[in-house]
């Protein structure tokens, strides 16, 4: 695959938290909650990262925006113009430039923006860490911003608390577009939102990403929501990624039983469609993974349906089985030739 | 005449707030029949929780301005549960043991000093005769609570959020009430273990053959577990239907554009999602005439912004508040 249609491209990407010391620690030992994680991103498109709570997916969007510094791995960011920089690598220092070609979209509209700031304040904040930015410039900046996510001029000299929440993360927006970047980490950025509010902001992101041609780093768990705005999606399951693809394959096609279990465990708006009897089985089987499970052999072992002696001791490898699209089971091919 | 085990009638509750009394539900009326699930969807702050809460009487720091909740324990006895006083013995008698509910939040339900096993014995102790170790065993094994003689001796934080949910659960259920409310029970529950609790909720409803009312933003969700559905919008349910009619033919717009304005799992889109222009108006300044109208892309000028519509009664059962469905 050609590099130069990519914007990011993450290697191996691993990262290790240690559990236990505090006083209500029920156990000691370490957590692998990224676990080499490789993907790439191409310029101008929309990733997804799905997965349940704990499979890592916020984790990797911090490492990625240097929050959380990883243990191994490469993060590769092909900065306009030149070769891929490794973000991993850099020191605060040098990383400080390109932070404004990466921003964040936060989930919780209440708690990510400074109740005693003004909107035009927060709206600037980002280009405040820029050095030489000119005053008039970043009060153009913000006019412009401003109306491109659709929000009044007027709000500008107001408060936080006077907006609802999908005028929040419309303000939350603003302040990541504001330095104009280039990839755009949106960790479950409309999750909080109600279903009418949730649905102007999709159709603003991809308004905006047309407009911009931003790229996007998708975070959710809403397979819908995954499915309308992405153009690639991974399955994480317990840090690794379970399987890689275009959005159409995986949802028409999932090759990893966890992806299969998580489908149809997402009920769509109708009622009558229930999940096909195998799927059926799938729900009412899985159980939530035992936390003693040793780290030998598949992630997804103890819960997967079509699991076969080898799953216990052998991790699949993540292997490419077309082009863009990767799976990491021993026994994906049989999963819809049976 | 269909059987109901609770009905709601003309029921206001309004909170008094610094900037004035607020209506969060505005003469609501809904009639929950015996042994089916009614679920209930609406955006946050529609009223959809507080109304749900006046069935337990916990609706404070709400107060029921007006209208009726009668609970019929059986056919000869309706409990005007309203005027019952909301910290008395009466009420006290068929919270739990009658009428119990669930929440979104286990964690906050649980008190996170005592072990599972003591708070759901406490509850069995206060509303029903058997509260040894092995009835509270024997209610965890009843909701599919895995390795029951441990989780017994646990503590909340010890168990995953599907688990709290589990035990929660069991705790509704254990003195067998005839009518359980569920607010939003697996809305902080991932996908799978979501598929699980509400796989067990229908089954233990199915088996008790108790009244559910299932409070719920996800349209999903709601299409899977309820018998029939009412829709709130602002204080008010604006359409009331059994659950295949209003999803497969909705009647008010607030209806159809929810339904239109979520992405789909099972489809493709090529163009951009439907919306509901703007947001909910502030509780403090309702509109005039339909309280839709504002956001309504099918309003009659002259009539929308100044009638208030009445509920109609169509053919095919549903109920709607709207001018367009006017006979």
């Amino acid at each position: 695959m050609s590099e130069q249609r990519n914007l990011l491209v993450v290697r191996d990407l691993s990262k290790s938290y240690r559990l236990g010391g505090g006083f209500f620690a029920s156990g000691s030992g370490t957590v692998r909650a990224v676990d080499r994680v490789t993907f790439s991103i191409d310029r101008g498109r929309t990733f997804g990262l799905v997965g349940e709570s704990g499979s890592g997916k916020t984790t990797i969007g911090r490492m990625i925006l240097r929050v959380v510094e990883p243990d191994h791995g490469a993060i590769l960011f092909a900065d306009a113009g030149s070769e891929m920089i490794d973000l991993g690598a850099l020191k605060p220092k040098q990383m400080r430039p390109l932070r404004r070609k990466i921003q964040m979209i936060f989930q919780d509209p209440y708690s990510s923006l400074d109740p005693r700031m003004t909107v035009a304040r927060i709206i600037a904040e980002p280009l405040r860490a820029v050095h030489g930015i000119a005053r008039s410039e970043i009060d153009d900046r913000v006019a412009e911003v401003t109306e491109l996510v659709g929000l009044r001029r007027e709000y500008l000299g107001r408060y936080p608390h006077a907006f609802s929440g999908g005028q929040r993360q419309r303000i939350g927006i603003a302040r990541a577009l504001v330095t104009r970047p280039e990839l755009v980490v949106a960790d479950e950025a409309v999750s909080a939102l109600d279903v009418s509010v949730q649905a102007q902001i999709l159709n603003l992101m991809l308004d905006l990403q047309q407009k911009l041609g931003i790229t996007y780093l998708f975070i959710a768990h809403d397979l819908g929501v995954v499915r309308y705005l992405c153009d690639s999606v991974a399955v994480l399951y317990r840090g690794r990624i379970a399987e890689i693809g275009g959005k159409y394959d995986i949802y028409r096609t999932p090759r990893h039983p966890y992806t299969e279990s998580l489908l149809a465990a997402a009920p769509p708006p109708q009622p009558g469609i229930d999940a096909a009897p195998h799927q059926r089985e799938h729900v009412a089987q899985d159980h939530a993974p035992d936390p003693e499970t040793t780290a030998v052999g598949c992630p997804y072992h103890s819960r997967c349906l079509y699991r076969q002696e080898i799953c216990a001791y052998q991790e699949p490898a993540l292997r490419t089985i077309a082009p863009g699209r990767l799976v990491a089971c021993h026994f994906d091919l049989q999963l819809h030739g049976a | 005449m269909s059987d109901l085990v609770v009905d709601i009638r003309n029921l206001t509750v309004s909170f008094n707030t610094r900037r004035g009394d607020v209506t969060v539900v505005d003469a609501l009326s809904l009639p929950i029949e015996r042994g089916r699930v009614l679920g209930v969807v609406g955006e946050s702050g529609c009223g959809k929780s507080v109304m749900s809460r006046c069935l337990l009487r916990i609706e404070a720091p709400g107060k029921i301005v007006s209208g009726n909740v009668t609970y019929f324990k059986d056919s000869r006895q309706a409990l005007h549960l309203e005027s019952m006083d909301a910290t008395g013995t009466t009420i006290r008698r068929i919270r739990w043991k009658e009428i119990a509910m669930i929440f979104q939040e286990p964690m906050s339900s649980f008190g996170p000093q005592h072990t599972i096993g003591f708070q759901i014995g406490e509850a069995m102790r206060l509303h029903c005769a058997d509260s040894s170790v092995a009835a509270v065993v024997e209610a965890l094994k009843a909701v599919g609570m895995p390795r029951p003689d441990e989780v017994v001796r646990q503590y909340p934080h010890q168990l995953s959020g599907g688990m709290r949910q589990r035990a929660m659960i069991a705790m509704a259920l254990s003195c067998r009430p005839s009518v359980l409310v569920a607010d939003e029970p697996t809305t902080a529950l991932d996908v799978s273990t979501e598929a699980q609790i509400l796989e067990l909720i229908r089954s233990k409803q199915k088996a008790l053959g108790m009244s559910v009312l299932f409070i719920s933003h996800n349209l999903g969700v709601i299409a899977h577990i309820a018998h029939d559905v009412a829709v709130m919008y602002l204080g008010q349910v604006v359409e009331r239907s059994p659950v295949k009619t209003l999803f497969d033919n909705p009647k008010h717009p607030y209806t159809r554009a929810l339904l239109q304005s979520i992405p789909r799992v099972d489809r493709e889109y090529s163009g951009p999602l439907v919306t509901l222009s703007g947001n909910p108006p502030s509780p403090f300044a309702l509109p005039t005439g339909c309280r839709f109208h504002p956001r309504c892309s099918e309003r009659i000028a002259g009539v929308c912004d100044r009638e208030v519509p009445v509920a109609e009664t169509l053919a095919d059962g549903t109920e709607v508040r709207c001018h367009r469905w006017r006979k």
